[in-house]
């Protein structure tokens, strides 16, 4: 190698960008591209411009759409009808179990306790999860926003019931809903697209009604800020 | 204008810049760290409320009380119960693993029927009417034909209320052919029945005690209730432990004193030891003055003067002989006993590893002596007969004449006959009882349940001629193995966590403690209560059949049948026979003198030599000639490792030592002495003979073995479609062969003589 290490170290430092002359590696120096056919400075701009638009594109708008999967969910489901229908708003289907754990997306023995074989209302949606799930006794496989991995401990009682948080500040407003939203999917982590959030850069807190990104980072920012600290790794990682 | 490499160069460049400044590389990079840390394939329970149940494992008879945690309807974890009395939290590593046998690959999904050749493991699924009707018409065709007596069950219990349903089904139907499995409660239950006239398990009072001298009993190996020894000797605990044992155990590992006596020498040093205790007057004077008989001389009916335990002892069992025969010195004989017999609590216990093989009676008497010498008898520390609590309520039952002239029929393996009187179950005996008859098997119909023998068994080749010979055989095991592949029909019963069910006191415990086992989880697969199956199975007979059966199903027959304990057992999960208190020594015993008997004078045996702790000396009465055999093989048990009928858990597997098993190879423990002796090193791959079979094991040099033995761990070997433990280490039964005590009829096989040979 140190046969190649000498002709380099001659080459002078301001021909290195590919207009001077070059080392073919063997000790010859050969000419650079310098002669009156080398393209304007312009082109090479246009160039650096087309480079940087396409890439800023590519990153911004068509992969976001390619990392994502878009899932339907597996019934059309209406929150505004079912406010309008219980007493306890969201708590009603979303409550704390007894033991203070919070039961989450309902599961279908909570839909049976009001719903039977006869359909309620007229929509075919309710016909099609009597037929499609009640009849059967089989469990909606509902597509879950908001779920974090399972090493995540995550306590609904001290947000809600210790901090007096209200459901929409994190998850957004669904009581106004009359569909639920399609569900995205990360293609690589599995993760639906509401824990990182909407805006594809990471920055921001997400629309004013959706919901806020729930990454490690999103939690430790507003524990900063709401008690002073982020909190330690075991709080959440038990 | 012209386009040349500076343009691409530039245009790399503006991608470059343009990629930095997009969330492209910082977005992927994120979710790449985050895919791994959520492999696909680490299992994760969907996401559910969490609970809890308490109820009874029973995966071994042990009958610890757990607390299985779910998520959703998926159990998760396993844990011991805190507030269970006989396990007081404690669980083995089977216990805690059992999970896996819950949701693991052996389960049988459905009724099957057998399409293949017998082992070959193919079978077809058919409905549970298809399945219950071929057997209802099999069976219905050997009544009608006058041969009930030819169908048989092996069973891995008498106890609880499924053993008594099926053995209602087999009086009701005209069979006395019901063998319970063989396990070390067949010696101890005989035992207790002619020293003390009792019938029931034998109940070891540790909890109580200062002093325990095991003579073999694997204490930490998983005997009795694991969950309990864990506890009591597990830990460090204010008692002395002496354990008699030819190998570094974990037991003998714990134990203050460890005597590494020959193996099959048990026996005779309880003898040697009991010489001690008498020659120095250091016994229970007011027991054994006032309570026993036959310690001094007597006469029996005939006016012939018969040797006490005494003289026995004086004369034959000096220390210096015993250490000649036992290789345990005089001095060491002499201050065990002396420690034994000045503790102000001791207790003696005889038996080997996890106790789920048969031993000797004759063993088990000498042991059991020593106890009596003590005068623990039912005392606070010593031992008691736990009798089975008489807690199940049975309406009247007729039956026809088939079955009456069916049930007068003699037993098959010949427990109760002439030759073995007082021996209730003999199942060592079936092979041969099957292979030897001319014509027709004498066991035309077989039921198996809770029982694995053609893995358990001794000499399972034996045991496949003889199945090989049984036209039907019906099988209600849960899971896929050995016996199950070599069956017709199989009746998978609902497994562990899937149902409810009465728990029989587990052994060694010395008070009666009834579980109830309660499903934790819905029943995975088509399967059903065997209870259920039996009730199914007896209606469909009709008549006096149909009629003993007048339950709607399992679960109003439990209620009904536990009528005074259910309420109790329903609410706790357990129920505790308040009224079984050891009896005083005045009431205690049954025997013809009401005393306890060191010479069971009115069972002696009809060619006058009667039971006696006499006891089969040293390695000379196993099968095979020393020059051939130099060596005795014997088994050996751990609590990583399940010796019973199912297949250790796949992490159990994973907890063994690569001192036990390397990848698929078995390894035979040797002492480094003998080894040299034979020219082998660590991991020599060897052929190991015995008269009975031979096996390609490797060797590993344990200086914790005594010399001119070698030892293989019982549980390993199986040929089961199970893919974590088939083929896996070498099923040390099928190298061992049935030693029959002359007088109860049992296997007493402890070992057998072997070879090494170089490869």
């Amino acid at each position: 190698m140190s046969t190649q290490a000498e002709p380099q170290a001659a080459i002078p430092a301001d021909t290195v960008s590919g207009s001077g002359p070059v080392s073919d590696g063997t000790g010859n120096i050969t000419g650079g591209n310098t002669g009156p056919g080398a393209s304007s400075g312009w082109m090479v701009l246009l160039f650096f411009i087309i480079g940087l638009a396409g890439s800023l594109l590519v990153g911004w708008i068509a992969f976001p759409h390619l990392l994502y999967e878009k899932k339907e969910q597996p019934v059309r489901f209406s929150h505004v009808i079912h406010m309008d229908q219980v007493d306890d708003g969201c708590n009603s289907c979303h409550y704390f179990r007894d033991d203070g754990t919070f039961a989450g997306v309902p599961d279908l023995a909570s839909c049976e306790d009001c719903h039977s074989d006869e359909a309620m209302g007229e929509d075919p949606a309710e016909q099609l999860f009597i037929d499609d799930y009640l009849s059967k006794e089989k469990e909606i496989p509902w597509l879950i926003y908001s779920r974090q991995p399972p090493c995540v401990f995550f306590s609904h009682a001290a947000h809600v019931k210790g901090a007096d948080m209200s459901c929409e500040s994190c998850h957004g407003d669904y009581a106004n809903s009359k569909t639920l939203k399609t569900y995205e999917q990360n293609r690589i982590s599995g993760y639906s697209r509401d824990i990182w959030g909407y805006s594809i850069s990471g920055l921001g807190s997400g629309a004013p009604d959706g919901p806020r990104p729930m990454k490690m980072n999103d939690c430790a920012a507003c524990h900063l800020k709401e008690t002073g600290s982020k909190g330690a790794c075991f709080q959440c990682h038990k | 204008m012209k386009i040349d490499r500076r343009c691409f160069l530039s245009f790399g460049l503006g991608v470059t810049a343009g990629t930095l400044f997009s969330p492209l590389p910082w977005k992927l990079m994120d979710d790449a760290s985050i895919w791994t840390q959520n492999w696909s394939w680490t299992p994760v329970p969907e996401p559910g409320e969490v609970s809890e149940v308490n109820t009874v494992c029973t995966l071994c008879p042990g009958g610890c009380g757990i607390r299985v945690r779910k998520v959703g309807k998926r159990a998760v974890k396993i844990e011991g119960l805190s507030d269970y009395p006989v396990n007081h939290g404690s669980i083995c590593p089977r216990g805690f693993s059992g999970l896996q046998y819950l949701y693991g690959p052996t389960r049988i999904k459905s009724p099957m029927k057998r399409v293949g050749p017998r082992g070959s493991g193919k079978f077809k699924k058919i409905s549970w009417d298809e399945a219950l009707a071929t057997v209802k018409d099999k069976l219905q065709d050997l009544r009608t034909k006058d041969m009930p007596h030819t169908l048989a069950c092996i069973a891995g219990s008498d106890r609880g209320t499924v053993s008594y349903l099926i053995d209602r089904f087999l009086t009701a139907y005209g069979s006395p052919n019901y063998i319970r499995d063989a396990s070390s409660r067949d010696a101890d239950e005989l035992a207790l029945y002619l020293t003390q006239g009792q019938d029931g398990s034998m109940g070891f009072d540790f909890e109580n005690t200062n002093f325990i001298l095991s003579f073999g009993a694997g204490l930490m190996e998983g005997w009795g209730a694991p969950g309990r020894m864990l506890n009591l000797v597990g830990s460090n605990v204010d008692k002395t432990v002496v354990q008699i044992e030819p190998r570094l155990s974990d037991s003998a590992a714990r134990a203050d004193k460890w005597l590494a006596a020959r193996p099959g020498t048990e026996g005779t040093l309880a003898l040697g030891m009991g010489h001690v205790i008498v020659r120095e007057g250091l016994y229970n004077r007011d027991f054994i003055d006032n309570f026993s008989f036959g310690f001094e001389d007597w006469s029996d009916e005939a006016g012939n003067t018969r040797q006490g335990y005494k003289a026995l002892v004086l004369n034959h069992y000096a220390p210096s002989h015993v250490a000649d025969i036992t290789g345990i010195s005089a001095v060491e004989i002499e201050s065990v006993a002396r420690a034994f017999a000045g503790a102000a609590k001791a207790v003696a216990i005889s038996g080997r590893g996890q106790g789920r093989a048969s031993d000797g009676v004759d063993e088990c008497l000498a042991v059991l002596c020593l106890n009596a010498l003590k005068g623990n008898i039912n005392r606070p520390g010593g031992i008691r007969a736990v009798a089975e609590p008489d807690y199940l309520t049975w309406p009247e039952m007729n039956v026809d004449l088939t079955a009456s002239k069916g049930r007068q029929q003699p037993r098959i393996d010949g427990a109760g006959t002439g030759a073995y009187p007082n021996t209730r179950y003999l199942i060592n005996r079936l092979p041969a009882a099957i292979n030897s008859a001319k014509g027709d098997s004498p066991v035309q119909a077989l039921f198996v349940t809770d029982a694995n023998p053609l893995y358990t068994m001794n000499d399972p080749e034996a045991a496949k001629k003889a199945f090989s010979r049984i036209p039907f055989i019906v099988n209600f095991s849960s899971v896929m193995d050995e016996t199950a592949m070599y069956s017709d029909i199989l009746l998978p019963d609902h497994f562990f966590l899937e149902k409810t069910r009465d728990v029989p006191s587990p052994p060694g415990v010395p008070v009666p403690v009834i579980g109830l086992a309660k499903p934790a989880v819905e029943p995975l697969y088509d399967t059903r209560h065997l209870g259920d199956t039996i009730i199914t199975l007896a209606k469909s007979f009709g008549g006096f059949v149909e009629t003993a059966f007048p339950w709607e199903d399992y679960g109003t027959f439990l209620e009904q049948t536990l009528a005074d304990v259910w309420s109790d057992l329903d609410e706790n999960g357990f129920w505790i026979d308040e009224k079984a208190a050891p009896k005083p020594w005045l009431e205690a015993f049954n025997t013809g003198s009401r005393k306890y008997e060191f010479y069971p004078a009115a069972l002696a045996n009809s060619d006058g030599h009667g039971y006696h702790p006499k006891v089969l000396e040293g390695a000379a009465s196993l099968p095979g000639g020393e020059k051939d055999y130099p060596l005795v093989l014997i088994p050996y048990d751990s609590i990583r490792l399940s010796c019973g009928i199912l297949a250790p858990s796949p992490f159990m597997m994973k907890i063994i030592d690569d001192t036990v098993l390397v990848k698929n190879n078995g390894l035979v423990e040797i002492n480094p002495e003998t080894a040299a002796r034979f020219g082998l090193s660590e991991g020599s791959g060897v052929v190991l003979k015995t008269p009975a079979g031979r096996a390609r094991v490797r060797v590993h040099l344990f200086s914790g073995i005594m010399p001119g033995v070698v030892a293989l761990p019982h549980g390993l070997g199986h040929r089961a479609p199970d893919k974590y433990t088939n083929g896996k280490g070498i099923n040390i039964n099928a190298l061992i062969n049935d030693v029959s005590d002359p007088v109860s009829g049992m296997n007493m096989a402890w070992g057998i003589r072997a070879t090494l040979e170089k490869v």
